[in-house]
């Protein structure tokens, strides 16, 4: 009787340092773990960017201009009409380019290629790129989000 | 002077019991056979590890980590400071030298199935070995700031974002933040100069530890041979010296690779730019970037490049416990299912490998 007295008050106790114990390593790991992951920047929310002159952009020629902290496309076509997308590649976040000789927006990293409409055609990409919505006030191109 | 030696000698022996040590050591011997040649693989990584650690300290002195001083210190390594070139040169071809001895050493000791009873550890703790010098060489990559290196980060971190539910959160972890930016930078620098040396050290530590108690592995044919048939050299000094000879070649061909074909730095990362034509990883990693490159978007309702990490870290899982499913060869009957599958891995490898190059 006093053994078994002895031993459930031993293992009571072993049950007391154990969660102890657990609770230790918890108080330790946790505030580690939380600073690891970064702090949420707040950015402003970029609704529509002023991205050149009409005159800056030959016809047939794609340039890259930052959207926000996102890279953007915007291409001339050769009839002279302007188009924007978002120039990260809905495969694995590279930044792509206007292919002259392609007459097509490619992805160097993983040769994933997009029509003029921004559709993935060839390659790995899975989405479309995101268009943006071209607006030429007078001389100016400004480019905007949609919605 | 040798009674002088041999006070200070005694001096040791009495504190601190060193006498069965050197018995121990002058007693160690290595197997002779035709396969001995693969012995020196596991050398050779050390040797090229403690020349990382020893350049990597050097750049450490005038390396600044950070978007605006990365990619300049380094060109200011390279340019201004004496022998610059030739360390950094050095740290970059050592480092592939070192993955490739690893991954030498790696098969060598998976054919002439050298991970059998007793050695599961040994394999296991090389095998973690091999995963974080990878991790090395991934981190390592990016700390010039340059284009290549620029994209490849993005590219192979992007690549954690497809796994499901925790993936996006992990992937922050890893860049410092949603895009690969100073923040990255600098959490790269801080794995690859303080965390993973750390840990690696620890590991190759245990690693040779179980070596030193165990000795070294004898092919299973060569076991069965009767005991006049089997030929050791001592360790100390006949393979040692054998080392250091090795060693010494090793050193050469280093600094005849970091003289004649000096590493490039390359442009300036600029998140801004498109990424270049012809990017690509180290081609330690040519093999599984291909392997993506290959994968149709979708594979089974799951996203391609998920479907490709799953594959690679189950692979490497079942790989990593061969010891423990390989129970014919502990048995001492022949294995040769292991003797394929080490066998389909090396060509996929090199296949992917060789396709990587030619196909861009």
């Amino acid at each position: 009787m006093v053994q078994e007295h002895r031993s459930s008050r031993r293992n009571f106790l072993n049950y007391i340092l154990g969660f102890g114990f657990l609770g230790w390593i918890i108080s330790v790991l946790y505030p580690i773990i939380r600073y690891i992951i970064p702090p949420k920047i707040p950015e402003a929310k970029v609704k529509s960017v002023k991205v050149g002159k009409v005159g800056d952009f030959n016809p047939g020629t794609g340039t890259i201009f930052k959207f926000g902290n996102k890279p953007g496309i915007l291409i001339r076509l050769e009839t002279g009409e302007f188009r924007a997308f978002s120039a990260v590649c809905t495969h694995l976040d590279c930044t792509v380019q206007y292919r002259e000789d392609m007459k097509a927006i490619w992805c160097a990293c993983h040769n994933g290629v997009y029509d003029l409409n921004g559709r993935n055609i060839s390659g790995p990409p899975p989405r479309p790129l995101e268009a943006f919505r071209v607006i030429v006030r007078g001389d100016e191109i400004y480019v905007s989000k949609e919605g | 002077m040798a009674k002088f030696g041999e006070r200070l000698f005694n001096w040791f022996d009495e504190r601190y019991k060193i006498r069965g040590f050197i018995e121990f050591m002058s007693h160690k011997s290595v197997p002779q056979h035709r396969h001995s040649i693969w012995y020196y693989f596991g050398g050779v990584s050390l040797f090229l590890f403690i020349i990382q650690v020893v350049t990597g300290i050097l750049l450490l002195l005038y390396y600044r980590v950070g978007e605006d001083s990365s990619y300049e210190s380094v060109q200011f390594i390279v340019s201004k400071v004496k022998f610059g070139w030739l360390i950094r040169s050095i740290h970059s071809w050592s480092a592939n030298l070192m993955i490739l001895a690893v991954f030498i050493h790696m098969f060598s000791v998976y054919f002439t199935k050298a991970y059998r009873k007793p050695r599961e550890l040994t394999w296991v703790t090389g095998f973690l070995l091999l995963i974080l010098s990878l991790t090395f060489g991934f981190s390592g990559y990016l700390l010039p700031w340059n284009e290549l290196a620029f994209f490849a980060t993005k590219v192979g971190t992007e690549i954690i974002g497809s796994i499901p539910v925790i993936g996006k959160e992990l992937l922050i972890i890893v860049r410092g933040g949603e895009d690969v930016t100073g923040a990255t930078l600098s959490r790269f620098f801080g794995l690859h100069v303080a965390i993973l040396p750390g840990i690696f050290t620890v590991i190759l530590f245990i690693h040779l530890l179980f070596v030193q108690i165990q000795g070294m592995s004898e092919p299973p044919e060569w076991e069965k041979l009767p005991p006049e048939k089997r030929k050791y050299i001592p360790f100390f000094p006949n393979f040692l010296l054998r080392d250091l000879l090795l060693w010494l070649i090793i050193l050469n061909i280093l600094a005849v690779l970091a003289v004649f074909f000096p590493w490039d730095l390359g442009k300036k990362a600029d998140p801004f730019a498109p990424a270049p034509a012809g990017i690509k990883p180290e081609w330690y990693f040519l093999f599984m970037y291909q392997t993506l490159k290959l994968l149709p978007p979708k594979v089974l309702f799951i996203e391609g490049e998920f479907f490709g990490v799953l594959i690679f870290t189950v692979a490497g899982i079942l790989w990593m416990l061969v010891p423990f499913w390989d129970v014919k060869t502990e048995k001492g009957y022949r294995n040769r299912l292991i003797n394929y599958i080490g066998l389909f891995v090396l060509i996929y490898m090199i296949t992917m490998t060789i396709l990587g190059y030619a196909l861009s």
